[in-house]
């Protein structure tokens, strides 16, 4: 049985899966622990203000109920995530509302929200801010103090650390400028957060629940009851999803629940509901990027200015990592000769924003591929070519310095993209229909990068460490702090361990995280867990295999792999015999930086990924002009993300991810109102159904990356990106309106259609023009 | 409110779940979603939303689906249930949940056992769905993982394999 298929590459079905369609996978909300109580959260009302006043209305039994306040917290009263700016429970000032102030906790569930709701707390309110542009002004300071007053974090970001020289302004053909916001988006995963706590005097503190990175709250909790690692344990449960939605508030809950179980004595099961995890929770960040481009007559990039700005909410949370994502995507797939990005996370009273998948970058790249639409538009090329004359290409340095030294073609993949879009024929079809109709139809599309794993040194900070160790009846099992939560981290870390132990995929097992059992292989988030942490699994189980050797047959052929030359049969016996002999067996394998990385913080220059996703995606649009309404009719999603490990699983990650992205374009939109979020429901936010979305086709170019594991890069986070300009490009196309603002609603359309008449074109306004006779042709592109 | 506390205030129930026969003693405004997790311990059945907006709650009740956290246990007085733990046969995968799991349709599988509920619906009233039959049968049940293609997928594989079957019986 030598030469077994490989299994990466193929598409075996999901490690969990069975449980997952038989109903039996067990998450937060099914478990259920002996002598279990209930917990939930008082919270603010007002979005800042100082609290005069707590009392408890007498109608409660309050004796059945363990009331936790900050003043019950053992250690620090903080929730850390990069800084300690954000209390575990408010004390004297709220600075968003919803922000937690008391927990209960109570043997029945049902009694609960009426309990909360008796919790009178009266406020002296202070004067709120909600937009960047208030928080800009420091007229009230809700954050830090002087040059940090309202802002998280700083970036500037200079192509060779120059500033752009004054002559390429002056002696520009044109210079485009135009300005490009997004909004909030909620995760929206399906199961909300919810965690159980236990809590025991000599062992410490136990979370179990739902969440992507178990470490990240041992953290946290190490910190709220100030206890040693060893006695802050975290196990992650089946995770109804997660989008990032998962990865920073964990923290939060987590500590919550263990705070009750503390002073309850009970284990505690904390599960929001709908409303409250939506109301209360991390979104997207919403932001407002700012452009200003140097261009030739012939359609070259010359110099950019970028400024960035995101809303980060009432603390600090990871918003500074955040932005920093955005930072080094803001510039695109593109060559800029001279660039500077600015950019900056301001704090407002909303409730914090956190991770959600693309973490900063469908922001920066939803304006940069507006902008690239409106240059073209300017220069008088088409998007295509425009694009094609500024793309970056194997040998040239991105914005941060960075050699590409892998393959990169992004000139094929716009070709392969819009052949298999058949883009041109369509965009000649549509032009010559839309006149004639009151459907307008558009075709539009994106081009655009993501970086895989940690930004700059931080892959070199986690310091991952992977394990795989033998169990009793000789299978090998993965121990990492990976977590699956649908994007099938079980399944292609067993795919990688199998087919480097020559071992069938079934064999193979991995372990739930639990933090006392698995070390820590680092956070899932990032587009880490194939690329990094998959050629750790690779490794560790190279490594099992040598350990093995000496109980496997002798090698038959010294010029091939050890792999392949045994049987499944012969490799349990060699572990038995092994096991028999030593006892237990694990081996790992710890993260080694390539020689070659080098990331400086200070000037925001270097390798700031090990490896880079490239994609074009295209959309086409229907645009109703009797109804204002705007509907994604066919997408086409191409990408080149290394080798692909398992199809099915890689094209259900982009598409459903391109679903995401059509919501955050066309449909989803919080609403705030005072600081608090208005339509905190799935009646009134509204995401894509099955009714919604159209063919999503994925294809994806292959070529092996010599970072990860059997050639594999991130994948995770990269169809988040493209969707919304890809849409909005294909907008403009359809109506001849550039509407720069997502989400992007019938209503929006409505107002701008009724503004200007359907027929004329659009008006581009903030446009230095040097040379005038273009100015007329241009808008008819 | 604490309604469970006075006896008075409890309904005795006799319902079918699963082709069991069970007896609830519960509140009578209990939600069935709750009585089904709670009392009867089958917590195949999610709360998503808690409002008839997902349908991760969704169980069969006398053949019709329904968001069982829309239904007051006074409701189910003698009805048939089906949840997901009931669809498997013989402890061998139903041949929806074998295509759920061979062509991808669940990922996080928080919405999986409402979705191959509507899917097990939706193919007893049309055994051999159109695309749009199926956007539309299945428009109640929301995923935030999969963007539905693969679901597609699975329902139109499952859809397939009953072919043979249907035309003999
Ligand atoms: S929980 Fe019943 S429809 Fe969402
Ligand atoms: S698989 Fe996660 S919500 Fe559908």
């Amino acid at each position: 049985m030598t030469n077994r298929p490989q299994t990466v590459g193929s598409s075996p079905i999901r490690k969990e899966g069975r449980d997952k369609v038989l109903g039996r996978a067990q998450y937060i909300d099914d478990i259920t622990l002996p002598g279990m109580w209930f917990g939930a959260t008082v919270r603010s009302s007002i979005p800042r203000g100082r609290i005069t006043s707590i009392s408890f209305d007498p109608a409660i039994p309050w004796h059945e109920y363990t009331i936790v306040s900050a003043a019950d917290i053992p250690g620090e009263n903080t929730i850390v995530h990069l800084t300690k700016d954000h209390p575990c429970l408010a004390v004297t000032h709220v600075n968003h509302c919803q922000e937690p102030i008391l927990l209960l906790a109570h043997p029945n569930r049902a009694v609960l929200p009426a309990a909360v709701a008796a919790v009178h707390i009266t406020y002296e309110e202070l004067p709120a801010i909600f937009t960047i542009e208030d928080s800009e002004k420091k007229e009230q300071i809700i954050w830090g103090e002087g040059e940090n007053a309202n802002t998280f974090k700083t970036y500037l970001m200079q192509k060779d650390q120059k500033p752009i020289p004054d002559e390429v302004w002056q002696t520009a053909d044109y210079i485009v400028e135009g300005e490009y916001r997004t909004g909030a988006q909620e995760q929206l995963y399906i199961e909300n957060n919810g965690v159980i706590a236990e809590y025991d005097p000599e062992k410490g503190v136990t979370v179990r629940g739902s969440m992507q990175c178990p470490f990240y709250l041992v953290h946290a909790l190490e910190l709220v009851f100030n206890l040693p690692a060893e006695k802050c344990r975290v196990i992650q449960t089946e995770t109804g999803g997660a989008f990032g939605g998962k990865e920073d508030f964990p923290s939060v809950i987590g500590s919550h629940a263990a705070l009750l179980a503390m002073k309850s004595a009970h284990p505690v099961k904390l599960c929001y509901d709908r409303a409250e995890d939506m109301a209360a929770t991390t979104k997207r960040h919403p932001s407002r990027t700012r452009h200003r481009t140097a261009v030739s007559k012939d359609g070259k990039l010359l110099a950019g200015e970028i400024d960035f700005a995101i809303d980060g909410g009432a603390y600090a949370t990871l918003s500074p990592v955040v932005l920093s994502r955005g930072t080094i995507h803001a510039p695109g797939p593109y060559h800029w000769p001279h660039l500077t990005v600015r950019a900056k996370a301001m704090a407002t009273n909303i409730p914090p924003h956190g991770a959600f998948r693309g973490f900063g970058a469908p922001q920066s790249i939803f304006a940069l591929e507006r902008h690239m639409d409106k240059i073209a538009k300017v220069v008088g090329l088409t998007p295509e070519e425009l694009r094609r004359r500024n793309f970056l290409g194997t040998g040239y340095r991105t914005a941060t310095g960075q050699l590409l030294k892998d393959p990169v073609d992004m000139q094929h993949l716009l070709t392969r993209a819009l052949e298999e879009s058949n883009y041109h024929a369509k965009r000649k079809q549509f032009d010559a229909e839309n006149p004639i109709s009151t459907i307008k139809r558009g075709i539009g599309f994106a081009t655009f990068f993501h970086g895989a794993g940690f930004t700059g040194s931080g892959e070199r900070r986690l310091n991952s460490l992977v394990e795989i160790e033998l169990t009793a009846e000789g299978r090998p099992r993965i121990l990492v702090s990976s977590t699956e939560f649908g994007q099938g981290t079980n399944t292609i870390l067993c795919q990688i361990a199998a087919d480097a132990l020559n071992l069938p995929y079934e064999e193979v097992l991995i372990a739930q995280p639990d933090t006392t059992l698995v070390p820590n292989s680092g956070p899932t988030v990032a587009s880490r867990t194939a690329m990094v942490v998959g050629k750790l699994v690779e490794r560790a189980a190279e490594s099992l295999l040598a350990s093995l050797a000496p109980f496997l047959p002798p090698l038959l052929n010294r010029a091939r792999s050890r792999a392949a030359q045994y049987t499944r049969t012969q490799f349990c016996h060699a572990a038995l015999k092994y096991l028999a002999q030593h006892g237990s067996l694990k081996t790992e394998a710890r993260y080694q930086s390539p020689g070659d990385i080098f990331w400086d913080d200070n000037t925001y220059s270097g390798e700031a990924y090990p490896a880079y996703a490239w994609a074009v995606y295209v959309a086409e649009v229907v645009v109703d002009t009797t109804t204002y309404s705007a509907q994604v009719t066919n997408f086409y999603a191409l990408q080149e993300v290394g080798k692909v490990l398992h199809p099915i699983l890689a094209a259900g990650q982009i598409e459903g991810g391109v679903a995401q992205g059509i919501g955050y374009a066309l449909y989803e939109k919080c609403l705030w109102r005072n600081g608090h979020l208005a339509n905190n429901q799935m009646t009134n936010y509204i995401m894509p159904t099955s009714a919604d979305l159209p063919s999503i086709h994925v294809s994806f170019e292959e070529v092996p990356s010599p970072h990860g594991a059997y050639g594999a890069k991130g994948i995770g986070e990269l169809p988040m990106d493209g969707p919304a300009p890809a849409i909005l490009n294909a907008i403009e196309h359809a109506t001849g309106l550039a509407f720069n603002e997502i989400p992007l609603l019938p209503e929006d359309i409505f107002e701008r259609m009724t503004r200007i008449p359907t027929s004329s074109t659009e008006d581009l306004d903030p446009i230095i023009d040097r040379d005038t006779q273009v100015e007329t042709s241009e808008v008819s592109a | 409110m604490q309604a469970d506390r006075g006896k008075f205030e409890m309904t005795r129930v006799a319902l079918t779940v699963n082709d069991e026969k069970r007896i609830v003693e519960t509140p009578p405004m209990k939600r069935l979603l709750d009585v089904l997790r709670e009392d009867l311990h089958l917590t195949g059945a999610k709360e998503g939303c808690g409002e008839g907006e997902c349908g991760a709650c969704a169980v069969l009740m006398n053949g019709d689906l329904v968001n069982s956290c829309l239904v007051p246990i006074l409701q189910t007085q003698g009805a048939e249930i089906i949840t997901i733990e009931g669809i498997a046969i013989d402890k061998k995968l139903h041949p929806i949940q074998q295509c759920f799991l061979e062509q991808g349709g669940a990922q996080c599988g928080i919405c999986t056992p409402g979705m191959i509920l509507a899917t097990y619906h939706l193919l007893e009233n049309i055994p051999q769905p159109t695309l749009l039959q199926i956007q539309e049968g299945l428009n109640g049940n929301l995923c935030r993982c999969t963007g539905y293609m693969r679901i597609f997928n699975s329902v139109l594989a499952a859809a397939a394999k009953a072919t043979p079957q249907s035309e003999t019986q």
